[in-house]
């Protein structure tokens, strides 16, 4: 692709999937700096990030504690570099923090905290905690009669937590409309699929009935996205879920749909491959 | 205490509008009152102790004081990871209240038996841990929790305790009270063992064995002077609590003697030894057989004092 064809390609595309293209680079170079990984788990959930960071979320990076603001938080608190990148690209802190994800001594921890992170509202990294954070805040908007939403992104294998169920009865009890539940379901949990593991479905079903209006969407579709993040509540006096059908290591061809991309740090070959793969897509 | 607590917590609701009370299933018969003054403040959130606990963070992140309030380990033990993740990791202006320390709930069985919460709590970090000896110090303590920034603990009784202090006492976090003055030795008292504490200090002090006796009802941030000024003070030092002799009140007493580094002190910890309790029994039955009855602290007490207070005993300060 020549670099005039280059723009006009951009030019036709949507700003959130620009934006989602940049946060796979930046957390493809984060993760190789700091030799981790859970890199198949953050490209699942990166069109969605792009998404509410771009076009959903009421927030202002200069003012991060602005009291109606819309909340989200990654309840999957593996997948915390692509929230740091996704803060970092919304001007929440410069860019230059992201060299410190894992680093000794630096701000950016392993999993998402909020300890001297503007715009990381709760920390997390141990599974079915970030849903009832959220309720609590949901609930108190509606107390307080403020008018913002708060988000929370979920991981399928943190849907075997009793945790996340204790606060799936809770929210629709309490007609939280003003909660967004998304579920990352990229089908692929630390040791295995899901359908082997414990199986989840039929998972819309089982959120209609504890009281949520529950939409599927293609997780990788930013117009489906969209949609379906603007158009919430989905329902009055309802919650919102979003079932996100997605693919973990979406992106990068090789990583696609592979299980070892919740545990591997890509190698010097892997790290060229897949940036380069980045730079073409 | 429960009462204590209840008449406390709804002084404050009337006063502060950032007071919310979360319950999990619990508490019919006396929370009422509070449901009825403030629904718009109140929430029971069912039998689901981790997401109370999330939830209480979550509001509390939004500016509000939030108690939640079940009993025995059920606040603590079935939610801990949210109470050191959520309550704490976040600084959450939340109140952890449980109702039955110890033997509180004692014949329902070793499930309600709340013997280790307070060595589990006070290794939390943020966490202040208290535990008041009677009604007037726990409707104190309710106050000073809502008023102390962050995470507390709050292990109170159950119902019906004897009042010790006929009034109202100056009850700050982390400084014990004096309820007895005397130099023979020191007994230290946490939570509703504060009546037997007196009553072994009384019968004592009638043979003419004046004893020193604190109320410690802030085992963290503990008051080490009080413990420091009892060790140079009077002769030996003993603990008592309705808990695990492992890490609670006596745990912290004999970490800040030992680290001392300058003193040496008879001392002894009173407690529930480490294993769970074989029979069922009253709290009274139960309390007796592990020695934590007046006449069963005494057999502690006479050989310990008889000791110290033998004219060729010296109190080897180094």
């Amino acid at each position: 692709m020549t670099e005039t064809e280059r723009v006009r390609a951009n030019t036709s595309r949507r700003s959130s999937e620009l934006l989602a293209n940049r946060l796979r680079r930046r957390v493809l170079a984060m993760i190789c700096r700091a030799k981790s990984s859970h890199i198949g788990s953050v490209f699942s959930t990166i069109d969605l990030l792009a998404v509410l960071y771009d076009k959903i979320l009421r927030v202002d990076p200069s003012c991060p504690q602005w009291s109606d603001r819309d909340r989200f938080i990654l309840s999957k608190g593996h997948g915390c570099a692509g929230l740091y990148a996704a803060l970092a690209e919304r001007g929440f802190f410069p860019q230059s923090w992201l060299e410190e994800f894992f680093a000794n001594g630096g701000r950016l921890a392993g999993h998402a905290t909020h300890w001297g992170v503007p715009g990381v509202e709760a920390s997390t990294g141990s599974l079915g905690h970030g849903l009832s954070i959220a309720s609590g805040i949901a609930l108190a908007g509606k107390r307080d009669k403020l008018s913002y939403r708060v988000f929370a992104m979920l991981s399928d294998g943190e849907c075997d937590e009793g945790s996340t169920w204790e606060a799936a009865l809770f929210a629709p009890h309490h007609r939280l409309d003003n909660l967004v539940s998304i579920i990352d379901y990229n089908k692929i949990q630390s040791f295995g699929r899901v359908d082997e593991v414990l199986k989840l479905d039929p998972l819309a079903a089982k959120w209609e009935s504890f009281g949520w209006a529950v939409r599927e969407i293609d997780g990788h579709d930013h117009g489906q996205i969209e949609q379906a993040l603007q158009t919430v509540p989905l329902a009055e006096g309802k919650p919102t879920c979003i079932i996100a059908n997605t693919v973990k290591g979406k992106g990068v061809s090789f990583m696609e749909d592979q299980v070892l991309w919740h545990y591997r740090c890509p190698d010097t070959n892997e790290q060229r491959l897949a940036f380069a793969e980045l730079e073409r897509s | 205490m429960r009462g204590a607590f209840f008449r406390g917590l709804m002084d404050l609701a009337v006063r502060d509008d950032r007071i919310y009370l979360l319950v999990g299933d619990l508490g019919f018969g006396v929370a009422e009152p509070f449901l009825q003054k403030f629904p718009e403040r109140f929430l029971n959130v069912g039998v689901a102790e981790q997401n109370m606990t999330g939830l209480a963070t979550g509001i509390a992140l939004t500016g509000k004081v939030v108690f939640t309030y079940s009993i025995a380990n059920f606040p603590i033990l079935r939610c801990l990871e949210q109470v050191r993740n959520d309550v704490c990791y976040h600084k959450a202006n939340v109140k952890i209240v449980s109702i039955g320390g110890g033997y509180s709930y004692g014949a329902l069985g070793m499930s309600h038996h709340a013997t280790e919460d307070l060595a589990i709590l006070r290794t939390l970090p943020q966490m202040t841990v208290v535990a008041p000896g009677d009604p007037v110090e726990a409707e104190a303590a309710t106050g000073a929790v809502a008023g102390h920034e962050g995470p507390c603990y709050l292990r109170l009784g159950r119902a019906g305790e004897a009042v010790v202090h006929r009034a109202q006492v100056r009850f700050q976090i982390g400084k014990a009270i004096r309820v007895r003055e005397g130099d023979a030795g020191t007994l230290i008292s946490t939570g509703a063992m504060l009546r037997t504490t007196v009553d072994v200090a009384d019968v004592l002090r009638q043979r003419g064995i004046a004893l020193r006796v604190l109320s410690m009802h802030t085992i963290k941030p503990l008051d080490t002077e009080a413990v420091l000024a009892a060790a140079l003070e009077t002769r030996a030092i003993v603990t008592i609590e309705e808990h695990s002799v492992s890490g609670g009140l006596g745990g912290a007493v004999a970490e800040c003697l030992a680290e001392s580094g300058k003193l040496v002190i008879p001392f002894k910890r009173l407690g529930i030894p480490t294993g769970f309790s074989a029979p069922p029994g009253t709290q009274e039955y139960l309390r007796e057989l592990c020695g934590l009855s007046p006449a069963g602290i005494l057999q502690e007490l006479e050989p310990l004092l008889e000791r110290v207070l033998a004219p060729s005993f010296s109190t080897p300060i180094a």
